[in-house]
């Protein structure tokens, strides 16, 4: 009996006369590899910058680890439990690796502008676990050599664990990752899939977006299929290969 | 961390040197404490705006309305104007606690605005409280308009005076001895900022604010909160300024004094604070360094005046600035993050 981390009834979103999304609901169970896939332009992206807070949404409810989500403001989504990455990465490119993670952990923190001017012991202990909880985290993504390398001057590779380890630093339950293999070689596509499995392992739920369906087929527990801004399929792997309106949707109606 | 011997030295004779750095100058003349300790104030402000444009990335054309704010806050409470005569230390805090009120008043509409849009909008907030001092005068008299506020106290413990020379101690000495305590503090206080669960907020917000925000930085919040710190300094340095002056009005909080204190920060390094110092520094000295030689040197050159050292301090100002913009757009003395990544390149 496996619970439900988060579920999305009717979500809707229009921008100006395009559908983008048409009431489309979802349920992402504890502790799986939730993939969702589908053409371009299909609203995938759509769909995560609703649930995380950056699109107002025209329509349905979120419910997440058991409670409705408050999808008015990015940072409330964060404190709840969410986090994620960009498709096209977006850090902190001047900050270094390390502050970047270290800013992850604010939601997380509560040092104001006084304890900080005072440097408070609860602030300069607060401010050594955040270093630390960094360090550990850079560590886990496999990039803690390059802690004191200013962001943009990272590979891009190690640039796309990078912001995982920022979003893992928010303490997520479920993380949401977009794309994170576009762009990467086989070798580090690999390498990544270790990553998030290794997530799971570890407890975390994930939403995973990707075009790689080789990746996505390997390594979700399941699948669904968006499709000009409707679900079209949701179930594991294998079904959703062979199931006729995705092989539509992605080769045509001509094929055959 | 650990302080080298080397270092204490250094620390050492930079202090010895500060504290001897007034009598030396009062050699030359007292003239050129009291450019000192404006050049102080210049600091104070620019170290103020750093935070804001500096760390938070918050383009503001306006933050001498702060300065404003707080030099009529002190020359209201310490004149006989409304014949109130507050000590100053009751004072600096409350024009502090106003400034950062009216930061926040400012940054408030302007969240959403960026760039171009939030520079407009702050230049016009600058114009409106200069305007407002300038007709607060009817029906009710609060500001005297245009004519300003004299005969405001100076700063006094007890019976000790900042104005009256004691010794060999002038006025000036003295508040030149208390900027700089206070700069001390607004320096410490803005490192322990910079490397802070807030200061790390300020930055991320500036390099890119829909990952701040998804990264759970409450991007509403932090803003304004630089807003108001970035503009309780200039508070501070305006009570300062009005004490020194012992008279405000409106002229002295004119846009170009806005485009200065942001020429300081953007010409010494924006972000890094020993740049900022640095460009306050160097933009504050120069135009009386030039007055002190452009008019000699002409006249011993030609006999008479040929161009006003005004004119000239514009043109070279505008000149260093482009050269600035052109050969080191990061400022003199950038901030330690892009050195580093300048030393990465060079390995």
């Amino acid at each position: 009996m496996t619970n439900v981390l988060l579920e999305a009834r009717g979500i809707g979103k229009r921008f100006g006369g395009v559908l983008a999304l048409k009431d489309v609901s979802l349920t992402i169970r504890c502790g799986e590899i939730y993939g969702l896939i589908g053409p371009n332009g299909a609203g995938k992206t759509t769909l995560f910058n609703v649930f995380t807070g950056l699109y107002p949404r025209d329509g349905g409810e979120v419910e997440f680890a058991g409670k409705p989500l408050q999808l008015d403001s990015p940072h409330r989504v964060a404190a709840a439990g969410i986090a994620r990455t960009f498709q096209n990465i977006r850090l902190f490119g001047n900050m270094t690796a390390r502050e970047n993670v270290m800013v992850g952990r604010h939601v997380r923190t509560r040092a104001g502008v006084f304890g900080a001017i005072l440097r408070s012991r609860a602030e300069r202990e607060e401010e050594a676990a955040i270093r630390r909880r960094a360090d550990e985290l850079l560590h886990y993504v496999g990039i803690a050599d390059r802690a004191d390398d200013l962001a943009r001057n990272l590979a891009y590779g190690d640039q796309r664990r990078l912001e995982i380890a920022r979003a893992l630093a928010t303490e997520p339950q479920l993380l949401a990752l977009d794309e994170p293999a576009a762009g990467m070689n086989a070798t580090e596509t690999a390498a990544l899939r270790e990553l998030i499995e290794g997530l799971r392992r570890d407890g975390v739920t994930v939403l995973l977006i990707e075009h790689d369906v080789k990746l996505v087929m390997g390594l979700c527990n399941r699948v669904a299929v968006l499709d000009h801004g409707e679900k079209i399929a949701e179930d594991v792997p294998e079904v959703v290969r062979a199931n006729p309106k995705v092989i539509e949707a992605y080769l045509g109606t001509s094929a055959h | 961390m650990g302080w080298s011997v080397k270092h204490k030295l250094g620390l050492v004779a930079v202090a010895v040197a500060l504290i001897a750095l007034p009598f030396v100058l009062a050699m030359a003349g007292t003239a050129w404490v009291r450019i000192t300790n404006f050049a102080v104030l210049f600091i104070l402000l620019s170290l103020g705006l750093n935070i804001v444009v500096g760390f938070a990335g918050l383009l503001d054309l306006g933050y001498v309305a702060f300065f404003a704010v707080g030099a009529y806050v002190y020359a209201l409470l310490a004149s006989p104007h409304f014949g109130l005569h507050l000590p100053f230390w009751v004072i600096l805090p409350i024009g502090a606690l106003v400034a950062g009120l009216a930061g926040a008043v400012l940054g408030a509409p302007t969240l959403r605005l960026r760039g171009d849009y939030l520079a407009i909008v702050t230049l016009g907030f600058g114009e409106i409280v200069r305007i407002f001092m300038n007709n607060l005068s009817a029906p009710l008299n609060i500001t005297n308009g245009p004519k300003g506020i004299n005969l405001i106290d100076p700063f006094r413990i007890g019976d000790f005076s900042f104005a009256t020379t004691a010794g060999a101690l002038s006025g000036p000495i003295k508040y030149y001895y208390f900027l700089l305590i206070v700069l001390l503090a607004v320096i410490v206080i803005n490192r322990r900022l910079q490397d802070s669960r807030i200061g790390r907020a300020w930055v991320a917000i500036r390099e890119d604010e829909v990952a701040a925000k998804a990264a759970g930085i409450d991007t509403r919040n932090i803003k304004l909160l630089a807003f108001a710190m970035g503009a309780s300094f200039g508070g501070i340095a305006g009570g300062m300024f009005a004490a020194i002056q012992g008279f405000v009005s409106p002229e002295s909080f004119i846009l170009n004094e806005s485009i200065m204190i942001l020429a300081m920060v953007v010409l010494g390094g924006m972000g890094n604070i020993w740049g900022v110092i640095a460009g306050a520094l160097l933009l504050s000295f120069m135009p009386e360094l030039l007055r002190y030689t452009v008019e000699p040197a002409q006249k011993a050159l030609f006999g008479r005046m040929l161009v006003d050292p005004e004119v000239l301090r514009m043109l070279i100002f505008g000149f260093a600035l482009v050269l600035t913009m052109r050969f080191r757009p990061a400022g003199l003395w950038p901030e330690t993050r892009h050195r580093r990544e300048l030393d990465a390149d060079r390995k």
